[in-house]
């Protein structure tokens, strides 16, 4: 996975590209599997959810994301995204 | 080789595959899809998981046993997308020349799987379908 990935915006450094990807509960109550966000620099995971929370009801219980990881690294959701990162919410997890 | 499959998963070819001449023991766990949870009736299991990353994740339980349990060669399968009852949803062999070994790693793999790789599963009753582990496992409102 590179933390590389190619902006498309030319000349706006202010503007960040992240893409959301959204597994299982969360990709139902959302209605989508994978968004890409513009978003500000300084933005971090969590400031992702609360905006995700407040647009969907069935959020507003979860103040923080159940689990975050970015760039398939499990992550604090304080964590500052950078440019090209893909950002996912992790419901809790049920494999075995 | 991907710790991830889409079809059943066979149990005596992954034994195989890590059993040597020199090893004396090989432990196997599979975890089947039982037909009841929680007092619900289960005809089956949707799995799903946000898959590179449930490699990593696999890999890395799988390589923490290892430096713990270095003479233990271990193989997983998660099998994902709709397994039955009755059908196994992961199994795990691990080959040791000595059965402690073996037993320890076994039981490693499968708590560190369960707690780490982010896969999650549907569970379809006769009164239809739900994910396992949301309602009232995480609501952290104050």
């Amino acid at each position: 996975m590179t933390a590389e990935g190619k902006s498309l915006t030319v000349n706006c450094s202010a503007i960040m590209r992240v893409r959301l990807l959204l597994f299982a509960v969360l990709r139902d109550i959302v209605g989508s599997d994978e968004q890409q966000l513009d978003v500000a620099p300084g933005t971090s995971a969590q400031d992702i959810w609360s905006a995700l929370r407040d647009r969907h009801s069935r959020l507003h219980g979860y103040v923080k994301p159940p689990m975050t990881a970015v760039n398939l690294e499990y992550v604090a959701p304080e964590t500052i995204l950078r440019d090209g990162d893909e950002l996912a919410f992790i419901p809790p997890v049920s494999g075995g | 080789m991907s710790f991830l499959t889409d079809i059943a998963i066979d149990a005596e070819a992954l034994s195989a595959e890590v059993c040597r001449d020199s090893d004396g023991a090989v432990v196997t766990f599979s975890g089947f899809v039982r037909d009841h949870h929680e007092g619900r009736q289960v005809e089956s299991i949707f799995y799903e998981a946000y898959r590179p990353m449930a490699e990593n994740e696999i890999r890395r339980v799988v390589e923490s046993v290892a430096q713990r349990l270095p003479e233990v060669r271990m193989a997983v399968q998660h099998r994902l997308g709709l397994v039955r009852v009755g059908e196994a949803s992961i199994v795990i062999a691990c080959a040791s020349p000595h059965r402690a070994e073996a037993f320890d790693a076994c039981r490693a793999l499968i708590d560190g799987i369960k707690e780490m790789a982010p896969i999650w599963k549907k569970e379809r009753s006769p009164d239809g379908e739900e994910w396992v582990g949301w309602q009232g496992g995480g609501r952290n409102e104050e």
